[in-house]
């Protein structure tokens, strides 16, 4: 489902020196539908860099990133976003939202987007917020004002709204207490039941452990490291 | 796929200014997108072109009308531009005066338009204008009031409705959230958001604020003396700057 292939990246920071950072060199990557891939190194090693590369949030140098059909390295922007509506999702660390727009709404937009009545969306949005132990009080207020691990619960429900077939997670388990963890693990085992390939972050490593099939260190891709 | 909008090298100077120069771009149904440049950058010279209220030195602005598919704009005859103005195209202002009847009531502002396309009936005009200004979160019994009598977002939102009754599939926006304080910004952006994805809309938003492209628009244009810069999608762009002056733009955002 998802085929990265020897893509470079570097920054060139021009208010800098015009100082140009290679940061990943020949980074190849295979995940089939149903498998779960571990991005693993330390920190600064390129994990989020490469993750972000397959969303499309950060220009790739050289190199192929085939989402499905679609080239992310190479698609206009409308491709990207029609990937991003239907086909790959992404659980960032951070909650970026419209102030004001309730809980619930954040939560149901994906499924709007994707042409769901109003009624289906919030439903479903609903039950992932129950599901994720949202007190349901917090439902009409803004996420803006939670605890990090709310909204960090929150930005989990929103990016498994839509049954996404590739997810990309960074750090879904991070600030969670040890029932939501548990909670978060098996959504993740679900998405794979039901055919979703998807590549994660995970620094907690039981949580690696329970549902990555494989690792990947994301270390060996970084340029000038051996020397 | 055809694109609702086809900008093909669109020029304009003022004597030996230049106002904006070579822009080429597509824009497709429900895409939002946004141009970004400080002041005198050409965005605004930019928008007065592509919507007819300024004639470029060269270039086209095809729009896809209804009757006959892509059309260039710049060569219509002034009535079937005007058409278009009242019909698939909108304009919200920065300044709602420059977009609304101050000495008319709220719902004349909006059911205005509607008789512009033919509407007659006063109860159908009535409930339209009742309807969209529920929509924009005005209460029903300011209808009768007029605009001058609104607060500034209040005015804003009715600029909104007046454009968006006709249901148009082009909306063109310069600097909307601006000189309003931040909280009535953030209501205007959430229902701007809900109106686009519900209505299908494509807009074209001019603006200074990268935090408002970041929540509305697909698609980022950078703007710097009069040429595009840099394009791409709204994220890649400020989280993945490549144009020296784009770096300088994003990094320069005050952090609260």
């Amino acid at each position: 489902m998802i085929h990265v292939e020897n893509v470079s990246k570097f920054f060139t920071l021009h208010n800098q020196g015009a100082a140009e950072i290679p940061v990943m060199a020949g980074a190849s990557l295979c995940v089939a539908r149903g498998e779960c891939v571990a991005l693993t190194g330390a920190s600064g090693a390129g994990k989020s860099t490469l993750m972000r590369m397959i969303y499309g949030n950060y220009l790739t140098a050289s190199g192929r990133i085939m989402v499905g059909e679609v080239d992310v390295a190479r698609a206009a922007p409308r491709e990207i976003i029609a990937l991003r509506r239907r086909t790959l999702g992404y659980v960032s660390q951070f909650l970026r939202v419209v102030p004001r727009v309730s809980t619930r709404d954040v939560v149901a937009e994906p499924l709007l987007a994707t042409g769901a009545t109003r009624a289906e969306a919030l439903a479903q949005a609903e039950t992932l917020l129950a599901r994720l132990n949202i007190p349901e009080r917090l439902w009409p207020l803004s996420p803006t004002t939670f605890s990090g691990g709310e909204q960090q619960r929150v930005n989990i429900a929103r990016g498994f709204a839509y049954p996404y077939p590739a997810l990309l997670l960074d750090e879904p388990t991070a600030s969670l207490d040890p029932d939501n963890r548990a909670t978060v693990l098996a959504m993740i085992g679900e998405a794979k039941d039901r055919g979703a390939a998807i590549i994660g972050i995970f620094h907690d490593r039981m949580a690696r452990d329970e549902v990555c099939d494989r690792t990947l260190d994301v270390g060996q891709f970084t340029p000038g490291r051996a020397a | 796929m055809t694109p609702l909008l086809e900008v093909e090298n669109i020029s304009k100077s003022y004597g030996a200014r230049v106002g904006c120069t070579g822009v080429s771009f597509d824009l497709y149904p429900g895409e939002v997108m946004g141009i970004v440049g400080e002041s005198g950058s050409g965005k605004s010279t930019l928008l007065n072109c592509l919507a007819g209220h300024l004639c470029p030195d060269l270039g086209a602005v095809r729009f896809d009308t209804r009757a006959d598919g892509l059309h260039d704009t710049l060569t219509m005859s002034e009535p079937e531009r005007r058409m278009l103005g009242r019909t698939d195209w909108a304009f919200v202002h920065q300044n709602p005066r420059d977009g609304l009847r101050m000495n008319v009531s709220a719902g004349g502002n909006v059911g205005e338009r509607l008789m512009a396309v033919n509407a007659r009936h006063y109860g159908d005009i009535r409930a339209a204008a009742v309807d969209w200004l529920g929509r924009v979160e005005i209460a029903q019994d300011r209808i009768d009031d007029r605009p001058a009598a609104f607060s500034g977002g209040m005015q804003q939102r009715l600029q909104i409705a007046r454009n968006l009754v006709t249901g148009p599939r082009l909306v063109f926006m310069d600097e909307p959230t601006g000189g309003l304080d931040v909280s009535v910004q953030a209501r205007l952006l959430d229902l701007l958001r809900g109106l686009v994805r519900d209505m299908n809309l494509s807009a074209i938003i001019v603006t200074h604020d990268l935090a408002v492209v970041r929540l509305l628009a697909d698609r980022l244009m950078v703007m710097k003396d009069g040429h595009v810069i840099e394009t791409g999608l709204t994220d890649q762009v400020l989280d993945d700057p490549q144009h020296a002056y784009t770096q300088l733009l994003v990094s320069s955002v005050l952090q609260v």
